[in-house]
């Protein structure tokens, strides 16, 4: 297996844990919760940042960090990885775990989900265990009381000993008395409600203390350690070892009292599963009878919208059409919205590219220099500006939109069984889906997949899915080549159900190359999961369109600022350094080109497509820019003219198509490779990853070629 | 009472769970989100495809495959 420790999971982690403070008088607080209550939303509200929020388990992989000042007292935040409890031993859970065992933060808020308080009070009560410094933060009370379920918070913080807080975090409620509570929190921190196991285990910690205080201190409590010892939980020798400075199990004395202990619990039958189910139960039991005295909720626990809606969204009759629907709507607003905005932006960066060649020229400067600017740098960028941002800034508010309602772990619910057939993860399905904003994230979302095996199968696959960066290419050429010029609302359905039916082949190969490599190169069969179904929360329409438009078209601008112009002058160099008795450019065009040929393309394309390794966005300008730079024509308006230039250039429907197919699957643009680099750590899994969906694409372009070719259809 | 798999729970049925498989790896990660023996279970839904189904375990939504809720054993 290629993942090592240091660089997956905790690894990765591990490096988000140095805690910045910007002064020596800062308070370092972590953020702590189970998945999906808000804890991202609740971090940005307190530190003015902008983590990415959603509605799905699992979505914050990575911690971030953030400050604040209240009356000149500067509050460092740390946002951990959402965790269900801190037993279990996935990376997340480790990680979460050491920073607040270890991190030396000066309290945690462990922020819970007031319309699911029982079971958030399971991780609450075992951070107590860990440190008394704790202040709760029941956030969604909005929610919880539109569902009709009452917190009694003077009631939860009685029993939990703690200071308690509720917010509604979206709206901002709260956060000031949340900030308040955390600046008066003694050093000492709170008297905490104790979790009481059963007597025979407790008799074994009773028997651990004595030895553990003298060397332990005050640094860590002794009777959480003392439980991790008879659990004989190995995961955490490591981190104590290096936070104590040395092993204490190897301590003489508290080996021997270990062996007391260990002995003592074997004499009555006990056993690392019946322990272990202690513990849990202790936990459970607790939380249950805490939740019954604070949470007053309504025989259905106002679910009943929520169920309504899954049986629209899950059930057998309308689950998989209504999936269809919302993504064949989904990008038919995004085709039909981008159309107005890039054409404007065409005419007007056009207009502004001629008056910058004015400018240029009656200031003096040399053709070459007017060359380089104006149609290599300028031109690029203003493609990428024109027509690829608008789709870009369109269809992922639209996506958001749907994340935020919480409908991702739906279409993950929906689809399991097909990645089940694939021997995949089902949380697979998830970071697809995030391969659709972008592939990178995909790849990054793929740590909430537990298992090494699954999650390199996942990562591998995700470039198999567009992202957002590739849509506007797949549709400029199916509405140019496919649909044709009509502007009716019948064409704009039509390229949207094209669009769709790259799209469900894009998955259709996730699944089918998925399944490969779980029989070659990673065999095995799928671990357990459990999924969560979180509640549906309304989207933040207005909140959603304004962040997602600003942050993708800053994005994109700045990308293809960095991106598309220096291709745009390493083609006009190209282009205009003679080799011979001919271009450089077309020396390259005409080394590519039979395999160009070979795969229903040509060598310009290839050579594109090459180039646009560092943004997919570039691909379809760079060669258009190639294109008019051997041709005669100079101008570029309307796709009526660009159909007619790449007619010129050879391009029938079948090209087209074979260029669909290739940028459905080719390699995966820098920074996903990166990325992947990073989250792998290994040159050879990032090879793998590059060449999986390079050598189907080139096998379906290949086969789509000859097949066209045999049947004389072009 | 009858004794019977999760994973055979009918919609809309409700169970009590009585014991998970030893051998499971399910098993921590169940008992992570509070289901342990005595834990009311109720099966919500089936995806359609027929496999995973959603239960309502402690007010909370989750989705199992049937390969992971036959573990866990539950009375009717």
């Amino acid at each position: 297996m290629g993942l090592t420790r240091c660089s997956t999971g905790l690894g990765a982690v591990d490096c988000g844990l140095t805690v910045q403070r910007l002064a020596e008088s800062d308070r370092v607080f972590a953020l702590a919760g189970n998945p999906n209550v808000g804890k991202s939303t609740v971090f940005n509200a307190l530190t003015g940042m902008n983590q990415h929020t959603g509605n799905w388990p699992g979505k914050t992989v990575a911690t971030a960090q953030g400050r604040c000042v209240r009356q000149g007292q500067g509050i460092v935040f740390v946002d951990l990885p959402g965790t269900y409890s801190l037993l279990a031993h996935s990376a997340e859970e480790e990680a979460a775990r050491d920073f607040l065992c270890f991190g030396g933060g000066d309290g945690v808020v462990v922020v819970c989900d007031a319309t699911c308080l029982e079971r958030n009070l399971n991780l609450v009560l075992q951070v107590l265990e860990i440190t008394p410094r704790v202040v709760v933060c029941v956030n969604l009370l909005d929610e919880a009381a539109r569902k009709g379920i009452r917190v009694d918070l003077a009631e939860l913080e009685k029993s939990l000993g703690v200071p308690v807080v509720g917010t509604s975090a979206r709206s901002g409620r709260g956060l000031e008395e949340l900030l308040c509570r955390l600046r008066q929190l003694p050093p000492g921190g709170g008297n905490p409600l104790r979790v009481v196991y059963p007597q025979v285990v407790e008799d074994g910690i009773s028997l651990l203390l004595p030895a553990l205080r003298p060397v332990v201190g005050g640094r860590l409590s002794c009777r959480w350690l003392a439980l991790r010892l008879l659990e004989g939980d190995t995961g955490i020798t490591r981190p104590l070892t290096g936070f104590l400075g040395e092993d204490i199990a190897a301590r003489p004395e508290v080996a021997e009292a270990l062996e007391a202990a260990r002995e003592l619990l074997a004499q009555r039958g006990w056993g690392p599963r019946e322990l272990e189910e202690a513990f849990v139960g202790a936990i459970v039991a607790t939380a249950e009878s805490v939740a019954s005295g604070a949470v007053c909720a309504p025989a259905d626990r106002g679910q009943e919208l929520d169920r309504r809606l899954d049986r629209l969204f899950t059930s057998r009759a309308t689950g998989i059409p209504v999936m269809v629907l919302l993504l064949v709507g989904v990008l038919w607003l995004t085709i039909v919205g981008a159309n107005y905005p890039s054409q404007l932006l065409s005419a007007g960066l056009f207009w502004a590219g001629d008056r910058l060649r004015e400018a240029l020229a009656a200031w003096g400067a040399p053709d070459w220099l007017l060359g380089l600017a104006v149609d290599g740098a300028y031109k690029v960028l203003a493609w990428v500006v024109a027509v690829m941002l608008p789709p870009m800034a369109i269809f992922f508010p639209l996506f958001t939109l749907l994340e935020d309602l919480g409908y991702l772990p739906r279409v993950a619910f929906n689809l399991d069984r097909c990645f089940q057939c694939a021997r995949a993860c089902g949380k697979q399905s998830l970071t697809m889906l995030m391969g659709f904003g972008c592939n990178a994230a995909g790849v990054t979302g793929c740590r909430i997949i537990d298992s090494p095996r699954e999650r390199l199968i996942a990562i591998i696959t995700n470039s198999f899915v567009p992202c957002n960066g590739r849509y506007p290419t797949l549709i400029l050429l199916i509405t140019i080549f496919f649909i044709g010029e009509g502007d009716g609302p019948l064409a704009s359905v039509l390229s949207a159900l094209c669009l769709t039916g790259v799209i469900l082949l894009g998955i259709g190969a996730t699944l089918l190359v998925s399944r490969i490599l779980s029989a070659t190169l990673l065999r095995g069969v799928p671990s357990a999961f459990a999924l969560e179904l979180p509640p549906y929360r309304r989207p933040q329409v207005g909140k959603v369109l304004v962040r997602s438009v600003l942050d993708r078209t800053l994005f994109v601008l700045g990308r293809a600022a960095a991106v598309a112009a220096p291709a745009g002058v390493v083609i006009w160099l190209m282009a205009n350094t003679a080799v011979g008795d001919t271009t450089l450019l077309a020396r390259c065009a005409a080394l590519l080109d039979p395999l160009g040929r070979l795969l229903g393309m040509d060598g310009v394309l290839l050579l594109a497509f090459i180039l646009g390794f560092p943004a997919n966005e570039i691909v379809l300008p760079i060669a258009i820019m190639t294109y008019l730079s051997a041709g005669s024509l100079a101008e570029l308006g309307s796709t009526a003219q660009l159909r007619e230039l790449l007619a010129a250039n050879g391009w029938t429907w079948a090209t087209a198509g074979s260029v669909i197919l290739f940028s459905l699957m080719h390699w995966p643009c820098s920074t996903t490779c990166l990325t992947i680099r990073k989250e792998t750590g290994s040159w050879r899994w990032t090879a793998v990853a590059m060449l999986a969906p390079t050598v189907a694409g080139m096998l379906l372009c290949f086969l789509f070629t000859a097949a066209v070719g045999l049947l004389k259809l072009a | 009472m009858k004794n019977t798999s999760l994973a055979s729970l009918q919609v809309g049925q409700q169970g009590t769970v009585t014991e998970i498989e030893e051998s499971s790896p399910m098993g921590r990660r169940l008992r992570d989100m509070g289901l342990v023996r005595g834990t009311p279970v109720r099966c919500l839904q089936l995806s359609p495809l027929g496999d995973p189904a959603a239960y309502l375990i402690r007010g909370a939504v989750i989705a199992l495959r049937r390969a992971d809720s036959r573990q866990v054993r539950v009375a009717l």
